[in-house]
């Protein structure tokens, strides 16, 4: 049977991820530390996270060096759950307009 | 008739190696063995995205909750804000939890490096290091837990506002909490393994793999809950 060979990587390489995501961690933390609001703290907020877990799952959880089917077979899935939030932010939006409309009451 | 070669066998002289999408259709195909790793890390890898898929219905029903609620949402800045010499600063022990769980992951990963070059020594300190870090971890997220309490957020009330905002929180932290108190367990077993020399006597420490990729999987799910609850 034909096998992938064993994940072996030098050693550099892990440590610079390491430090690539220590910095993305401090910078997501610095964007509320200075209190960034509006579209640049979203955008900057989700951008830091996609590249962390994109560097998380490439390198250190070896994704980058599996076959393609592994690959699509692990990574297309998740997509639903993207389609499935998407749906219920319509929803939860629908949802929070009717409460204004017959159950607003003053707190 | 018997001049045309028989066409199996024909395929199985030529043997081809497809890329891209042939090589997916022909990996998928033909009621053989898909994929080309060993049994346990496949096995692994669909465990992991199940487990996404409860994290994102988690997040997703975080997301619907704090959307629909009619009441302000408790500002998650000054909620986890900490008091150090005197001056507020925000979100200073998630900072901190982040970096000890990013740290947890760059061990496990040199473990696994190390793993690989049969060096079991070293391969289980860095196990017992990530293991001791992961406890660190819910240490810390017992402490937030118990600050919180005596500050009165419940499951179903907080003093600053909506009351989903505890429900989700003891949800998918303690959620996430749980599986970082698995990992602790399960790495110092697996680690205890490779320091009595378990795997030097199989030679083969694909294990210390796998059991890292479930590791590395807790690390990533804290990457979307700090940027989707604690920073939104």
């Amino acid at each position: 049977m034909e096998h992938t060979s064993p994940q072996q990587h030098p050693i550099n390489l892990y440590l610079k991820i390491w430090a690539l995501l220590f910095v993305l961690s401090t910078m997501s933390y610095l964007v509320d530390y200075f209190h960034i609001q509006g579209y640049l703290r979203w955008f900057l907020i989700i951008a830091f996270m996609l590249l962390k877990a994109g560097l998380i799952v490439a390198v250190f959880m070896h994704m980058l060096w599996e076959r393609l089917a592994l690959i699509y077979a692990i990574l297309l899935p998740p997509l639903a759950v993207l389609v499935f939030a998407g749906m219920m932010a319509a929803e939860s939006n629908h949802v929070f307009l009717t409460r204004l409309l017959y159950f607003a009451h003053p707190h | 008739m018997e001049n045309t070669p028989h066409p199996i066998r024909a395929a199985a002289v030529e043997p081809t190696t497809p890329h891209g999408w042939q090589a997916i259709v022909a990996d998928w195909s033909s009621d053989r063995q898909t994929f080309k790793t060993p049994w346990g890390k496949a096995m692994m890898w669909i465990f992991l995205l199940s487990d996404s898929f409860i994290f994102g219905a988690f997040l997703t029903a975080y997301m619907s909750v704090r959307i629909a609620t009619t009441e302000a949402w408790p500002n998650p800045g000054e909620v986890f804000a900490l008091t150090i010499a005197g001056r507020e600063i925000p979100l200073i022990l998630i900072a901190i939890m982040t970096f000890i769980l990013i740290s947890s992951s760059g061990t496990m990963a040199i473990a696994v490096h190390y793993a690989y070059r049969r060096e079991r020594q070293k391969t289980a300190m860095l196990m017992f290091v990530t293991a001791a870090l992961g406890a660190c971890f819910v240490v810390m997220q017992a402490l937030e837990w118990s600050k919180l309490i005596s500050e009165g957020v419940r499951p179903w009330a907080n003093p600053w506002g909506a009351p989903q905002f505890g429900s989700t929180f003891f949800m998918i932290t303690g959620f996430h909490g749980l599986h970082v108190t698995l990992g602790v367990i399960y790495l110092s077993i697996i680690a205890r393994r490779v320091l009595k020399g378990f795997y030097a006597q199989r030679g083969n420490y694909e294990t210390v793999e796998i059991a890292g990729l479930y590791w590395h999987f807790v690390d990533l799910v804290w990457v979307f809950i700090f940027a989707l609850f604690y920073l939104w």
